[in-house]
């Protein structure tokens, strides 16, 4: 209880001294009129007891102080003057405070702006819940060249049924499916999922029910569920949406539940759900493209879950045909099991900590330049301290008062460093949509405010420790008794200072090494030939003929041909064709091929390859180069011919040269036909341009015994059309006409031109190079203003020093060129230590780099030149001004 | 003038304003007189430590005051014991005991 009357007695001191001051006078009053006339009984005449008393009371002034001690708010009434007498500098010396501000808010900015995104995806847990029990799914094998593999439905039931170290597990597929029945036929993404993702996943619909296994069985519906954006834009919000039913497919379907919005599946868009069906009767090992989420059971550990799925799939050989447990082994293939956030973050992290830790450097290196500011400013003010200190200021309240000015400027340079960062994180988003995951997880959230805080205090404190540290406990008394300018001596002082600028120039260079790099890569990257050519003159987009819609397997292929011919005639349409899928695109399939000539054992299958259907002219409208032999043309597709083309390095993989492979057979599988070899194209960088391209087989887009069916084809295509002038998108409204014109059902969608496609598959290296172009820029800039600062400061000092000399006879010449030799030293010192620095730390980014070594000789000589170069520029100015120092002036300003 | 002591040990004037007002309500000149009268002027109190400990036992919350008026028609603060006052007078007193009772056994040595 005491505590209380301790917190109102100082509440009462803060907030009203004024009355407490006239109490206390009026009590020492009447103590010293009591005192008074006590000295009066005594003998003593009225005036002289007065003039006794108030000498036996002690000076009121100095008794009122200790009284007011005892009220114990000394600190707040300290911490209040400080405040207030920081703030009147602080305006006093507008220039100091603004650039030191400015500074810093840059420096805090940027790193507070990457640290949110990183904060975002690297740092936060996924928005699910229990986000850390959920894990990815997925297949390894030694034959595959891609990393993950999907799950095989046959596999996805083993383990669901049988494993006991998941909770449960969910797998799907994207499909793009054609509504009609609206007003006009649409094709949306959707997404077709297991009765156990949603609930895996901690996902509730927000109207009606969520998926249960009967919904996948013969004899159902197949309802659909929609996306919470799909049902405001396409169903205006519908409340009573949950009793209507669309048309997906061709087919009827119901409406049973919409999901809430702000909904996020791990790198997913989905405007519709549908139930993922599966014949278990025909069901065998194969046809892996269903990527799994399993939700671990409590105490797991992701290891301990990998071995039993391995046993299960063991077990799952027994139950299911296809794939056996030889051929399985034979490939190293196990499953992987991995956290959910390490699969959805993938190769971005790199990307992220680097960018990261360049922002960090911009941050030291503006915190360099504030510190000079700071040295300077400590500098200009000794007298004022050592007066203070004279007066009876005890160091611990200037070390109070130096912190209160520093903190002061670093909370005001987060504050506006916030801002910027508000900004700056508006701009990221808008650069780099795709190549950044969990896009919508980034923003200024409680953690990365707590940051910025964190930074603003740390580095207020680190400059009130300069000067606090500067001035000591030593003499105060020197600067009083100097001429009062401050003596310019003090080595100490001045290797403070070099020593910033020398950090500032190698971290300049690091920075700079880092984007030279970069920039190397991304024109190496460039340069890589992609396997099509004039990029910017191709329009693509897809249309699914579904066979829900046109049974017929000629009928529809009939209606793709019309659809080539219809476009064919447009204006400005050079050529037209499509593929399965045009380079770059995330669409794979993939299977295992034997070449006739390199038989393998009868249990065995080939190397996993990947594959393309075709329709004729395909590679002569990207303009891929045909290495040997001849395309495939309407009569190989008509005539149901089993032919196929390859890529060069299939061809050299076998025969050593393109020609080689021509004639030559390959098939998929021992019941499969054998297909001939007719054509060899230049390789496709399926993968982006930055990864090996895989060898390719490309079938005609209808090919006869495939995969268990007689004729199996490909219902979408993506369509490529070359255009006359780089601005195909000018074709669209013609070519949307023309598939109309062929059937009024069929949709476009995932319109994008060839550039585009390309231009994404580099968006990793290009958005980091962005950033650290930006973050080299600033860095070089703050450098330069850095070293200027420090050389003009040396300048300034030693105008004595230098009319001495002009004196003496030196020349102007040679005067500013001993100012640039300092500027050299400087250049020197920081290039060297710069270029150790950066060797040992651009190893950390070789994962970002292509075509060029970390140590590229190359990048750091002509960055280093080019560094050394802008320093001396930095001197030359203070030089010329050493120049013009008039020695008469000098000498007598005293 | 009388005798003066400084403050030996600084606790000590608290515990002795305490305990004046154990004995009845008075104000801050009556409390100075009365250490005097009753050690026989051996204790005279400074008065600026007087009022500093006054304000800091009034915000420990062991004394309060109120103004009154005086015999001599005079408007004085006069202070007065709390509970937690008397308390912490019997804390001190036991305090101050067992500490003069160790001096003393130091200085019975040899």
């Amino acid at each position: 209880m005491r505590w209380i009357s301790n917190i109102w007695f100082r509440l009462c001191a803060t907030f009203t001294p004024g009355r407490m001051e006239r109490e206390m006078d009026e009590e020492m009053a009447f103590h010293m009129e009591m005192e008074a006339r006590k000295l009066v009984r005594g003998g003593l005449k009225p005036e002289e007891a007065a003039r006794q008393a108030r000498r036996n009371f002690g000076g009121p002034m100095r008794e009122k102080e200790r009284a007011r001690d005892a009220w114990g708010i000394g600190l707040v009434q300290d911490l209040t003057s400080d405040l207030r007498l920081t703030f009147r500098s602080l305006r006093r010396s507008p220039a100091f405070t603004v650039v030191a501000v400015l500074t810093l808010a840059l420096g805090i900015g940027g790193t507070t702006a990457i640290f949110s995104v990183v904060n975002g995806v690297l740092l936060e847990p996924l928005p699910y819940r229990d986000a850390g029990e959920l894990v990815s799914v997925h297949h390894s094998s030694s034959t595959a060249s891609s990393g993950a593999i999907p799950l095989s439905a046959a596999l996805y039931f083993t383990f669901r049924d049988h494993a006991r170290t998941l909770r449960d597990i969910g797998i799907y597929k994207e499909r793009e499916v054609t509504v009609t029945g609206l007003d006009q036929p649409e094709r949306v993404a959707a997404l077709a999922v297991t009765d156990g993702l949603f609930p895996v996943l901690g996902l509730q619909p927000m109207l009606g029910r969520g998926y249960r296994r009967e919904d996948a069985a013969p004899g159902s519906t197949y309802p659909v569920i929609l996306a919470h954006g799909y049902w405001q834009r396409r169903f205006g919000g519908d409340p009573n949406i949950l009793s209507r039913t669309i048309r997906v497919e061709g087919s009827d379907r119901e409406i049973v539940g919409v999901m809430p919005a702000n909904l996020s599946l791990p790198g997913v868009r989905a405007e519709l759900f549908l139930p993922l069906v599966f014949d278990r009767a025909r069901l065998e090992i194969g046809n892996f493209s269903f990527p799994g989420i399993a939700r671990l059971k409590p105490g797991v550990t992701p290891e301990a879950a990998t071995r039993e799925l391995d046993g299960l799939t063991v077990v799952a050989t027994e139950r299911w045909g296809g794939f056996t447990l030889e051929m399985l082994r034979a490939r190293n293939f196990t499953s992987v099991v991995r956290p959910l956030r390490v699969t959805v973050v993938g190769g971005a992290g790199t990307a992220l900590w680097v960018v990261f830790g360049t922002v960090c450097v911009v941050l030291l290196i503006a915190c360099a330049n504030v510190a000079n500011l700071f040295l300077v400013r400590a500098e200009s003010r000794q007298r004022d301290v050592a007066l203070r200190a004279a007066l009876g200021a005890s160091w611990g309240r200037l070390a109070r008062h130096f912190l209160t000015e520093s903190l002061l400027i670093g909370l005001a340079g987060g504050v506006l460093g916030l801002l910027l960062a508000h900004g700056g994180i508006r701009l990221l988003l808008g650069l780099a949509p795709t190549s950044i995951p969990r896009l919508e997880d980034i923003g200024l959230d409680p953690i990365v405010l707590l940051f910025a805080l964190g930074i603003s205090i740390l580095t207020g404190l680190l400059f009130g420790s300069i000067p606090v540290l500067r001035f000591g406990r030593g003499s105060l008394a020197g600067p009083l008794k100097d001429g009062g300018r401050g003596s310019s001596g003090g080595k100490r002082r001045f290797q403070y200072r070099t020593l910033f600028a020398v950090a500032q120039v190698a971290m300049a260079l690091v920075l700079l090494v880092a984007s030279g790099l970069m920039i190397r890569s991304f024109q190496a990257l460039r340069t890589v030939p992609p396997g099509f050519e004039n990029s910017e003159e191709v329009l693509t987009f897809r249309v699914a003929i579904p066979s829900s819609e046109i049974p017929d397997v000629d009928a529809a292929t009939l209606m793709h041909q019309a659809i080539l011919e219809r476009v064919a005639s447009l204006p400005g349409v050079t050529s037209v064709s499509g593929a399965a899928s045009v380079a770059m695109e995330s669409w794979e399939s993939w299977d295992d091929w034997m070449v006739e000539e390199f038989p393998v054992a009868e249990t065995e299958v080939g190397p996993n390859r990947r594959m393309n259907w075709i329709v004729p002219g395909y590679f002569e409208t990207i303009q891929n180069r045909l290495l040997a032999g001849r395309s495939l043309e309407w009569v190989d597709i008509y005539g149901r011919r089993n032919v196929v083309m390859v890529t060069e390095n299939f061809a050299r993989e076998y025969w050593g040269q393109p020609s080689g492979a021509l004639g030559k057979r390959i098939r998929n599988g021992q019941s499969s036909p054998w297909r001939e070899i007719v054509g060899v194209v230049g390789n496709d960088h399926t993968m982006g341009v930055a990864a090996a391209p895989p060898p390719v087989i490309y079938l005609p887009f209808i090919t006869a015994n495939f995969w268990g069916s007689e004729s199996y084809s490909v219902r979408e295509l993506r369509y490529v059309i070359r255009a006359s002038r780089p601005d195909p998108l000018s074709l669209l409204a013609g070519v949307r006409q023309a598939v109309r014109s062929v059937n009024p059902n069929l949709a476009l969608s995932d319109v994008k031109t060839l550039k585009q496609i390309f231009d994404q598959s580099i968006a990793r290296t290009s958005f980091t190079l962005v950033m650290l172009g930006i973050a080299a820029g600033v860095a070089l800039i703050l450098g330069m203003v850095g070293v200027y600062g420090v050389i003009s400061y040396i300048v300034s000092q030693r105008t004595r020093e230098i009319g001495v000399r002009m004196a003496l006879g030196a020349s102007k010449a040679q005067v500013s060129r001993q100012v640039m030799r300092q500027g050299g030293v400087f250049a020197g010192l920081g290039v060297v230590l710069g270029l150790a620095v950066a060797l040992a730390l651009t190893r950390l980014m070789s994962g970002l780099l292509f075509g060029v070594s970390p140590a590229d000789v190359l990048t750091y000589a002509a960055v280093s030149a080019a560094l050394a170069v802008v320093v001396l520029l930095a001197s030359y100015l203070p030089a010329r001004r050493a120049a013009r120092v008039d020695p008469m002036v000098a000498l007598r300003a005293e | 003038m009388g005798k003066q002591k400084p403050d030996m040990i600084k606790g000590s004037l608290d515990m002795l304003i305490l305990k004046i007002l154990s004995l009845e309500p008075t104000h801050g000149w009556g409390i100075g007189e009365r250490v005097q009268q009753i050690s026989k002027d051996e204790l005279q109190v400074n008065q600026g430590s007087l009022y500093a400990s006054l304000h800091k036992l009034t915000r420990e919350g062991w004394i309060t005051s109120h103004w009154k008026v005086t015999e001599n028609n005079r408007r004085a603060r006069f202070y007065a014991l709390t509970r937690a006052g008397r308390k912490q007078l019997g804390v001190e007193e036991d305090h101050w005991a067992r500490l003069a009772a160790a001096v003393q056994t130091i200085l019975a040595v040899g």
